[in-house]
């Protein structure tokens, strides 16, 4: 027996496992992820701005908005369905949990899983959006840093959040997670319409700024289409990292709770 | 000898339950229902008090078993020493290592065969012990060569590359003992690894642990048959609502059961009469009478079966049959506890 291989070789062979099964399991998580932001797209940047009641112009503000959507979803759900089936009646975590690493490393592998799936996601909508939607104006692929860092701060932070509600939900809240948290997440989360729109009312402008995936959306404009108004990229930065902060602080808290009784 | 496991005064206090609401049937979908509510004794402070005390102390190479009814403490114990459970108070060492300060070094030493099967349903049978293998630092080629003589060993190695939901109950059992043996531990524990088995697969199972004993492996098990215990274990403790009752070897412990050993003596004749003249027999402790039984104790009891069937044929009777009831686990935990076990 290796008495000492070190915790990062046990990190890796935990990722492994979740890449092994994600690759088998391939066709369902692009469905389950990208379904629903393709169905979006062709409607409200295909089929509306066909029939001529969407301006063309809108999938500009679509598709950052969509992507945003497809990485955060993918993220998110990625990492709390299966947790809160793993912790609620299947256990299967345990085998995980009585390797020899700290907890938390358990619970850092799963969110970083969790971003990898969301990448995913988002890496596989992007050229997906500009076939169903054709050209887009202002669309700048060159930033392709940028575009990357708010991609992998977005699906990092939400897949944080998917820890956090994965440890705090038992299996048969799932369904009022999707109403409750979820859903209005996604109608105030500045997907349909940039956050500048929102100059006109100011209690909502405001508001809406506790919603993680108003950043991700907005730094998404940032960074794919810079020509529409959109948020200070530094400022989604910001508030991407400190959401993350927050969300695995008491995420990992949640898991040690669950872990060890 | 080096001491596999360790306690000392280990006590855990679980939260109380939040309170129920009226009516509200609340069961869950995926939660088997449990059958009977927990019997936890109530600690101050509203809490459950799911061990009060306990002392164990386990030999390297021992096959120890910790025999109790449903809810004494078995689980909490098996989770404390396994790192999963924070015990309240008390110490707990196990391979030498703290369970609370040193909770990765114990991980490393041990392997657990839990309650209820938990294999990855995500993997095949022998993935699950590859990335098992390799969460333990063990190279992929290497733990495939241990995997798949842990599976032919166990009988399952036709099913190396089936689906986990493939496998019956007893095969899934069997791979988790596999897994639990591959990155070969120190301390193996078995938390009531024959429940839900049919008796085939329960046999099968015991060959198995005989063997991994016989390869001077450290065992803990919990069970609550005490049939069991009495086979597999070189010392039990008997635990009931989180104390320890005893802890002994099987065969000291049957001693110490009252009425040690109990003769039935099936009477033809009057079966009062008969009681009575065994009475007066020198070395009976007791005699029942249950017609057309009587039931008589005695501290040698197979030395006194021809006095006994004398004393019957004196009081007019005959002697039609005999049976020796040996001094069992179950007596001695009726006595210790005044409820019978399981
Ligand atoms: N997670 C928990 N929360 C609250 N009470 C628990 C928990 N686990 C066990 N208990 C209670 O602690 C007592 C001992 O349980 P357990 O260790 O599972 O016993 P056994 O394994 O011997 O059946 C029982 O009363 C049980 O209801
Ligand atoms: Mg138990």
């Amino acid at each position: 027996m290796n008495d000492q291989h070190p915790t990062t070789a046990v990190f890796f062979a935990m990722l492994r496992r979740d890449i092994r099964v994600a690759r088998r399991e391939l066709p369902f998580f692009l469905l389950r992820t990208t379904l629903q932001p393709l169905m979006l797209m062709i409607v409200f940047g295909y089929l509306l701005p066909k029939m001529g009641m969407m301006q063309a112009g809108y999938t500009s503000t679509l598709l950052p908005g969509v992507l945003a959507l497809s990485l955060a979803l993918s993220a998110v759900q990625s990492v709390a369905l299966p947790m809160v089936a793993q912790f609620g009646f299947s256990k299967e975590i345990e085998d995980r949990l009585l390797a020899p690493v700290p907890t938390r490393i358990v619970a850092l592998e799963l969110v970083v899983a969790g971003t990898l799936q969301g990448l995913m996601a988002g890496l596989f909508v992007l050229p997906a959006g500009r076939l169903i939607m054709g050209p887009i104006q202002g669309l700048a692929l060159g930033n392709f840093p940028e575009i990357f860092l708010v991609m992998v701060l977005g699906a990092a932070t939400f897949s944080a959040l998917g820890l956090l509600i994965g440890c705090a939900i038992s299996p048969q809240q799932i369904g009022l997670m999707f109403s409750s948290i979820i859903g209005p997440m996604i109608f105030f989360g500045c997907m349909y319409y940039p956050w500048r729109a929102l100059d006109k009312i100011p209690i909502m402008k405001y508001a809406v700024l506790v919603n993680p995936l108003v950043y991700v959306a907005e730094g998404m404009r940032a960074t794919l289409i810079p020509e529409i108004p959109h948020m200070d990229l530094r400022v989604v930065c910001g508030a991407l990292v400190f959401l993350l902060a927050l969300f695995w602080h008491f995420g990992q808290r949640g898991f040690m709770k669950r872990a060890i009784t | 000898m080096p001491t596999a496991i360790e306690t000392r005064a280990l006590r855990k206090i679980y939260p109380a339950p939040p309170a129920r609401k009226r009516g509200g049937a609340r069961t869950s979908t995926f939660a088997p229902r449990t059958a009977a509510p927990p019997q936890g004794v109530r600690a101050e402070g509203g809490g459950i008090a799911a061990l009060d005390g306990l002392d164990l102390s386990v030999e390297d190479g021992e096959f120890f078993g910790l025999l109790g009814p449903n809810g004494a403490g078995k689980t909490t114990t098996i989770g404390i020493l396994t790192t999963r459970v924070r015990a309240t108070s008390g110490e707990a060492f196990v391979a030498g290592k703290n369970v609370r300060t040193e909770d990765v070094a114990v991980r490393r030493r041990i392997g657990i065969v839990p309650q209820i099967p938990n294999p990855d349903r995500s993997l095949n049978a022998i993935e699950n012990l590859i990335f098992h293998g390799a969460y333990f630092g063990i190279a992929t080629r290497e733990a495939e060569r241990r995997a798949m003589g842990l599976l032919e060993q166990f009988d399952i190695g036709d099913k190396a590359q089936s689906k986990v939901e493939e496998l019956s109950g007893g095969q899934q059992q069997r791979l988790m003992i596999a897994r639990a043996l591959l990155h070969e531990p120190q301390v193996l524990f078995l938390d009531e690894p024959t429940v839900g088995l049919d008796p085939q697969a329960r046999l099968a199972l015991w060959d198995v642990l005989r063997r991994l004993h016989r390869e001077g492996r450290t065992i803990v098990m919990t069970t609550h048959y005490m049939q069991e215990a009495d086979e597999l274990c070189n010392r039990l403790a008997i635990v009931d609502q989180g104390r320890l009752l005893a802890c002994d070897s099987p065969t000291k412990l049957k001693a110490l059961a009252p009425g040690d050993t109990r003769i039935d003596l099936t009477i033809d004749g009057d079966a009062d009469a008969a009681a009575a003249s065994c009475r007066t027999l020198d070395g009976v402790t007791r005699v029942d009478v249950a017609a057309p039984d009587i039931l008589a104790y005695a501290a040698r009891g197979g030395e006194l079966i021809p006095a006994l069937i004398r004393a019957v044929e004196q009081s007019g009777a005959r002697v039609q049959n005999i049976n020796l009831a040996k001094p069992s686990l179950e007596s001695l935990f009726v006595s210790l506890t005044g409820r019978k076990l399981g």
